[in-house]
């Protein structure tokens, strides 16, 4: 048998290169196994809300408003709180006037007044981003402007938004909205700027009632996690497939 | 092929050329798929950190206690705990360096957004301490009655 001293030479590099992968190189990983591998996967921000414990106080949607630089006056807003007022009659008188940025203060519904005694149920909603697991905003917009962050957030990119407008048609909650200054599409981002220093979202901090609370599902201990992963909580317009992340304590039938 | 079918051919060619040399240079770097997939990650990573450093309004009431002692001890023992000072003060960014005096709201209908009453089941709104708006010494401001730090104390 002979050996050029070239051939010996590859085949020593090639043995040792061959000894030294580790096995555990080849793994295959699973799709979930590959998605946590490469994504940030200590964080993703859920929202709860209780619905029993809103007073309509609107304070939520003004300090949103002054957080988040959205023109006070104009009719959009990034959170909003809805009052359902069911009578006797079992009609639903649904409003929510300027998104309850002033918050409710008479039983006067749209311009309808309504007796005390015809009233079955009656409650206030508050209503926000979704920052959805399967967001349909973010599937329809054609320049890449808007992105689900590694931690389950959605985001605008207000440099790179060419203002069509598809995103705000695709929400099935409505939330998103054109912001009349910057001219590009805008919605709640749980207060991104906040919450990625350790901050509470505005409306959040701002909630003198504990009805708005933030968690991340990733931490096992924080304890609206529990709340949410152990209790009996409801999502808005589940049938959509969107897999929201915004959870409701209390949510009614009349509840869209 | 003859050259009437080429020469249209070589001007479309060069128009996409020039489309893929324009779109290096306008593209940035940092534009590409970043999250989970292309559907739901195909994005500008600067915007994550743009949106990180969007200015703060609302600092908290731990900032304010800092030197507003004597009115966080009273009103974290009153019945107004869970009210937070931004709420009334409106948000503290830039005090007291730039803003040293925050414009108060003393207005009825701040404390009307709680304290009207409205019988609504279901909701702990009808359990709040209200008052009818217009039978209830109509043309006072709240205040000169009331402390918001402490409402159960005369004043």
């Amino acid at each position: 048998m002979t050996c050029s001293r070239r051939a010996f030479l590859k085949d020593a590099v090639g043995g040792t290169l061959a000894t030294a992968l580790p096995l555990s190189a080849f793994t295959l990983l699973t799709q979930t196994e590959a998605r946590a591998a490469v994504a940030e996967a200590t964080t993703r921000w859920a929202f709860l809300v209780d619905t029993n414990k809103c007073v309509g106080c609107g304070l939520c949607v003004k300090a949103c408003k002054n957080e988040n630089e959205i023109p006070f006056d104009a009719p959009v807003t990034r959170t909003w709180v809805e009052r359902y007022v069911i009578t006797k009659d079992g009609t639903a008188h649904i409003e929510s006037p300027m998104g309850g940025r002033d918050g409710y203060t008479d039983l006067q519904v749209g311009d309808q007044e309504i007796e005390p005694d015809d009233i079955d149920k009656a409650f206030f909603v508050p209503k926000l981003c979704n920052q959805c697991d399967n967001p349909a905003c973010v599937q329809v917009c054609p320049v890449g402007a808007t992105y689900q962050t590694g931690d389950g957030v959605v985001l605008v990119d207000r440099e790179w938004c060419i203002g069509c407008g598809y995103c705000i048609m695709a929400c099935p909650y409505g939330v998103r909205f054109f912001h009349p200054v910057h001219k590009v599409a805008d919605k709640c981002n749980f207060c991104y700027h906040r919450i990625s220093k350790g901050m509470l979202p505005a409306c959040v901090e701002c909630c003198s009632f504990g009805a708005r609370r933030i968690a991340n599902l990733k931490d096992p201990d924080d304890p609206v996690t529990r709340i949410i992963t152990t209790e009996r909580v409801a999502v808005l317009k589940d049938e959509y497939g969107t897999k929201p992340h915004v959870f409701y304590l209390g949510l009614d039938e009349n509840v869209r | 092929m003859k050259w009437h079918v080429m020469r249209p051919l070589w001007v479309a060619i060069g128009l996409v050329g020039a489309l893929l040399v324009a779109r290096v240079f306008l593209v940035p770097d940092d534009f590409g798929v970043h999250g989970r997939n292309f559907t739901y990650g195909y994005h500008r990573l600067s915007n994550i950190e743009e949106w990180k450093d969007f200015p703060v309004k609302f600092q908290g009431r731990e900032e304010c206690a800092d030197c507003h002692r004597r009115n966080t001890r009273q009103l974290n023992s009153s019945s107004h705990v869970n009210v937070e000072c931004e709420n009334c003060h409106g948000p503290a960014v830039g005090h007291p360096d730039d803003i040293e005096k925050l414009p108060l709201n003393k207005t009825r209908e701040l404390c009307l957004r709680c304290h009207a009453k409205l019988e609504l089941p279901n909701s702990d709104r009808g359990e709040l301490v209200g008052i009818v708006d217009r039978r209830h010494r109509r043309n006072k401001v709240c205040t000169e009655c009331h402390n918001p730090h402490d409402p159960t104390e005369d004043m």
